[in-house]
């Protein structure tokens, strides 16, 4: 009999060194482990043996089995890896092929401009106010030190609607009716919208644009205010060595008036085409809020002050990614739109 | 206005001053200098020539062969100009000379005749043909007699010099004169003034026996007053009056014209000059005109007046349209020998009424419009009787023509230091500030703290506290001011709720594959309302500048497809847009239009792209629908949302749905209908467009956690067949309402409709899934419920389930 388990031993190594698969293996593993192998037949034979030499006999055939099984399992271990490495081998791809495109849209140029804009004074404490793009000529003009036969609107012509409701000219009268709400409280906001002026369009006008305005009224606000804070607006917007210079100028809705130029982003101030040749590019025109205007809006002027700047996002937008022709914003040629996707800086 | 800095010089010391340094400085200091412009443009090598002699060309009628002196030498010059002759003294640009236009003059042969140069006109030299004499328009410039050979023509013709090209703001209108930049200069530079002179010798006879003066409208014109000049004789004026005058942007006449010009440019008070005797009557009226009146302009156009107009008559009919522009019937021509210059106050308004009221501007209607100094009034026209004695042998009568009501006092202001210095941010010293106002040459006392100011006439812009403020700073430089920011108590700023759900609304239909458009809110009669989700009355602009451009849209719609034919038309595969922006609706109490806003989309062509794994599709009107969804999902409006089939004019009449929140219409979207896109040569394009301002003020539930259940759900699959025409909306409606509080989701998952079907019906396909988030749910349960749903569907619908 132990002759007989040697024999079956060297029967089962030689099956599991020719198993090629996991199948097989199993195949092996059932027909001489499983419960009708002969190895268990062995076992149940174990009763014809003599009482002593069952034990014996016994602990002989565990051994066997153990042996078997650990060569087994070894076996089996290896034909796994060989199947899975073989496996991964079929899944290999190209993983040089392009990705599945996303697909995304992105902000109009102006937009992405007037958010930035609008963002960074957030940061300052400003909240956005909006009106309406067709106005009263009051908030428009009379309210913003612009009577009825004043020289001064002479420089926007105008499209009307009747003779007292016309398309706003500039995003001040937004102000005008901020104010007149807030009766006499501070304030601090920036009014972004869409502004119209009786042109024809060309590559630098356009008979519908964009304007941007803040406006800050409180006590004792100081024109050191307006240009430091300008200032502040200059270095995020156009990076952080950006200088600034204020001219005097004129507007009817503020005395002082300046207009304020920065040192050009492209060539640091050195002169190039983008500044034509002078180192500085004019960006917004800001002032002291004239006390007429104050005054109408029922603010003490005696006591309160404030400060208001305006600039044109497609001007901004021109200078910073180098559009020539302000149409292009108008035109919504996918071609156009679809650059300005990715992030700056 | 151009600022010959020559005849600035005058006025003011600018001397070692580079032409450019000085344009900075004023421009730093509040006038901005638009151009720097170099009237030479670098020419050298142009001379004065003397026309020896001069014969015909033998090979060209056209051409004069001339010998000239030109100094060191004589020399053989061809000239093409009719008006060359001998004797002449000529311009003349010698081989080497670069023009202002680019042209190189060399030595050259024309017809086999040598030519060693070129005899030149003005405009050869730069200068705009509108300024050029009208004797010398059309051919070359003759030279006085006593210019020199061989010397420079620039200083000459005052080319040797640089003129400033001033942008002025309308505040001002002082430096609308060579003595008002002066003053703005010398005010920079620290420098006195020189003024001009005006010293004559007036003859005995009195100027008031010669003329009656009678203002009717003293309130249009509270200050007239009238020179008498006799004994004149009408010529061209010198040289240097002329150069003067086109180095200013005025074109030369005759010595008469040219002086009230001169004076005007140098004061600016507009002047005018009548022909004595054609005025007939010795008499001059001031009043409004009569409506329909008419009188002949010095442009030889009949102006038909209206009653508003202010005109200068010689008591019978209209001499002038006053300040605007003088009478042809009353213009100095050649044989005039008696001139009355007028110089008068008409007051702004009526002037730019008039001057729009004609359409017609001049240089001194511009100056009347912004307000002269009243007190030049009497300057300027004494300074011109002085320039008529001395340029055109005039006898000046003593004395004056005058009506003069006008108030001259000068405005006061009286401001204190301290609030000079709080409204800047700065601490100028008292002493600075006087500085500044002397250098202004205004009159001042410091006093009680505070300065007492009197603003010249010049300066009509200085009225307030503020004004000074301004004048203070610019003067004092607008680098010396600090930088600060307010200081203020601090709140924090931000956007409201509707501007922050609006920025997630573009975010989330960029995020879809849209690209922001921004369109024109004016647009045509016939696109105002097309597509348009509500119409009412129009908002149309009075003078529109073209019909496609003249009433607000009530729709973003058409503008959008408007983009969409531009980029398909440019070989775009697939344009989707989209856009925010306001529509305009009837009017409100206070008279404006309804303004809404709105969101509209537009998708046209492929929607999935072709890549190399083989998928392609078109844009449907599922994709829209979807994007819809998902942006009420986002708003979190999902369970108000229906559609709901409809028809638009302009849209598939079978792919048409409103949109609605709770019942409410809010959008639509559509297949732009076939005709329409057949139109416009696009392929299916569906549109989209709602009431962003409705979606977006309307109440959202607060956001609330549902607790993640530990217990699985339960799904079943229905496939039901039937009736084709049967909404599966419906259906899904039916499910969910007969499926109890198990019942959490319905979801379509196949629709088939086709040859393995019975005719006139379909089969939809819905999974269902049954859930307890407080236990697992046994199979009778779930059984139970589904029951309930198949005979609700079977009742209602009609549906069987498919076998």
């Amino acid at each position: 009999m132990e002759a007989q388990l040697q024999q079956l031993k060297e029967e089962v190594l030689q099956k599991i060194e020719a198993s090629a698969s996991v199948k097989e293996l199993n195949d092996v593993r059932v027909a001489y482990l499983g419960k009708k192998g002969p190895i268990t037949d062995l076992l149940k034979g174990m009763g014809k043996l003599p009482a002593e030499e069952r034990p014996k006999m016994g602990a002989l055939v565990n051994v066997v089995r153990e042996e078997v099984t650990t060569v087994l399992e070894a076996r089996m271990t290896l034909l796994q890896e060989q199947a899975i490495n073989e496996q991964l081998e079929k899944e290999s791809i190209d993983v040089t092929l392009p990705g599945r495109p996303v697909k995304m849209g992105n902000h109009h140029p102006l937009t992405r401009v007037v958010e930035e804009i609008e963002d960074l004074f957030i940061g300052m404490g400003y909240e956005i106010a909006e009106g309406p793009e067709v106005e009263k000529d009051y908030y428009n003009f009379e309210a913003l030190n612009l009577p009825k036969g004043h020289p001064a609107r002479d420089m926007q012509d105008s499209f009307y609607i009747s003779e007292d409701i016309l398309l706003r000219t500039h995003t001040s009268p937004v102000q005008a009716r901020t104010m007149e709400a807030k009766e006499g409280q501070p304030i601090k906001i920036i009014c972004p919208g869409k502004v119209y002026r009786r042109d024809n369009d060309d590559a630098t006008h356009s008979h519908q644009f964009t304007q941007i305005e803040g406006l800050v009224i409180g006590e004792n606000i100081r024109m050191s205010d307006l240009k430091g804070t300008l200032s502040v607006f200059a270095k995020k917007m156009f990076g952080d060595d950006r200088e600034i210079r204020l001219r005097p100028s004129f507007f009817p809705f503020t005395e002082p008036s300046v207009e304020m130029d920065i040192s050009c982003f492209k060539c640091g101030g050195d002169g190039c085409n983008v500044c034509k040749k002078t180192g500085w590019i004019e960006i917004l025109g800001a002032g002291m809020v004239h006390p007429n205007v104050l005054e109408m809006a029922g603010y003490d002027s005696k006591k309160l002050s404030g400060f208001a700047f305006g600039m044109g996002p497609e001007r901004i937008a021109m200078l910073k990614y180098g559009v020539e022709d302000i149409r292009h914003f108008y035109t919504n040629d996918v071609r156009f739109l679809s650059q300005f996707h990715r992030t700056e800086v | 206005m151009l600022v010959s800095t020559k005849w600035l010089s005058e006025y003011v010391n600018t001397q070692g001053l580079d032409p450019k340094d000085l344009g900075e400085k004023i421009t730093r200091a509040g006038i901005e200098v638009d151009a720097v412009l170099d009237r030479s443009h670098g020419m050298t090598n142009v001379v004065v020539g003397y026309v020896k002699e001069k014969v015909k060309h033998p090979e060209a009628d056209k051409l004069n062969i001339c010998q000239v002196d030109v100094g060191e030498e004589t020399t053989q010059i061809i000239c093409g100009a009719p008006n060359v002759e001998a004797g002449q003294k000529v311009i003349v640009a010698r081989p080497g000379a670069v023009l202002p236009g680019g042209m190189k003059i060399k030595k050259a042969k024309l017809r086999g005749e040598e030519s060693n140069g070129m005899i030149c006109s003005l405009q050869e030299l730069g200068i705009e043909g509108r300024l050029v004499p009208k004797a010398y328009a059309d051919g070359i410039y003759v030279l006085p007699e006593t210019a020199v050979p061989g010397e420079s023509v620039l200083p000459l013709l005052g080319l040797d010099d640089i003129v400033l090209e001033l942008g002025l703001t309308p505040n001002r209108s002082d430096a609308l004169s060579m003595l008002g930049v002066a003053y703005e200069v010398g005010a920079i530079l620290s420098e006195d003034m020189k003024y001009p002179e005006a010293a004559y010798t007036a003859s005995n006879v009195k100027a008031t026996d010669f003329l009656k003066l009678t203002v009717e409208a003293i309130e249009e014109n509270p200050m007239y007053i009238a020179k008498v000049v006799k004994n004149v004789q009408v010529k061209e004026s010198p040289l240097w009056l002329q150069h003067r005058l086109m180095a200013a942007g005025v074109r030369p006449h005759n010595n008469v014209v040219d002086i009230t010009n001169y004076v005007l440019m140098e004061y600016g008070q507009p002047l005018h000059a009548f022909d004595y005797d054609r005025l007939e009557t010795k008499e001059i009226v001031v009043r409004l005109a009569g409506d329909g009146e008419k009188i002949v302009t010095l442009d030889d156009q009949e102006r038909t007046l209206k009653s508003n107009n202010l005109v200068i008559t010689n008591g019978n009919e209209p001499v002038a349209i006053a300040g605007v522009m003088g009478g042809a019937n009353s213009e100095v021509h050649d044989g005039t020998t008696t001139v009355v210059i007028e110089s008068a106050y008409f007051v702004s308004g009526s002037v730019r009424q008039t001057s729009k009221d004609h359409n017609l501007r001049s240089d001194a209607s511009a100056r009347f419009e912004k307000g002269v100094d009243p007190n030049r009034v009497i300057l300027a026209a004494e300074r011109a009787a002085s320039l008529l004695a001395e340029l055109a042998g005039g006898e000046v009568l003593a004395g004056s023509v005058i009506v003069d009501e006008l108030d001259k006092t000068p405005a006061e202001v009286v401001v204190s230091p301290d609030f000079i210095n709080n409204r800047l941010g700065m601490k100028i010293s008292l002493e600075d500030m006087t500085s500044i106002l002397t250098r202004l040459k205004f009159d001042y006392q410091a006093a009680n703290g505070l300065l007492y100011i009197k603003a010249p006439t010049r300066r009509q812009d200085i009225k307030i506290e503020e004004d000074i403020i301004e004048e203070i700073a610019r003067m004092y430089g607008y680098d010396e001011i600090p930088m600060t920011l307010p200081v203020e108590e601090s709140k924090p700023g931000g956007l409201t709720s509707y501007q922050a759900k609006r920025r997630q609304v573009r975010a989330y239909l960029e995020g879809a594959g849209l690209y922001q458009a921004i369109t024109y809110s004016l647009t045509s009669k016939e696109m105002s309302q097309k597509f348009a989700l509500e119409t009412a009355p129009v908002t149309e602009l009075l003078m529109p500048m073209s019909e496609e451009r003249s009433i607000l849209r009530q729709s973003l719609i058409p503008h959008l497809l408007e983009a969409v034919t531009y980029n398909t038309a440019r070989q775009a595969d697939t344009v989707a847009l989209y856009e925010v922006g306001s529509v305009f609706l009837g009017e409100t109490d206070s008279g404006l239009p309804h303004e809404q806003e709105h969101l509209a989309a537009v998708i046209s062509g492929k929607w999935l792209d072709h890549s190399w794994q083989g998928e392609k599709k078109a844009v449907d009107f599922f994709v829209l629908k979807g994007i819809v969804e998902g942006l009420m999902e986002l708003l979190g409006h999902t369970s108000e949302l229906t559609f709901e089939r409809a028809v638009v004019d302009g849209l598939h009449p079978g792919r048409t749905a409103s949109i609605k929140l709770s019942g409410e219409k809010i959008g639509l979207i559509a297949q732009l209908h076939p005709s329409e896109q057949k139109d416009r040569d696009l392929k299916e394009t569906y549109v989209l467009e709602m009431d962003l301002a409705k979606v977006l003020n309307k109440e959202v539930e607060a956001l609330y956690y549902a607790p993640v259940s530990k217990f699985p759900s339960i799904t079943r699959d229905i496939a039901l067949v039937v009736d084709s025409e049967k909404a599966t909306g419906e259906l899904q409606a039916i499910i969910q309402l007969s499926g109890g509080r198990l019942l959490k989701g319905v979801n379509l998952f196949d629709l088939y409709e086709g040859e393995k079907m019975e005719p006139g019906k379909k089969s939809v396909a819905f999974s269902l899934t049954y859930f307890d988030p407080e236990r697992t749910l046994t199979d009778e349960e779930v059984v139970n419920a589904h029951n309930k749903v198949l005979k609700a569907l079977a009742e209602q619908a009609g549906a069987e389930l498919r076998g």
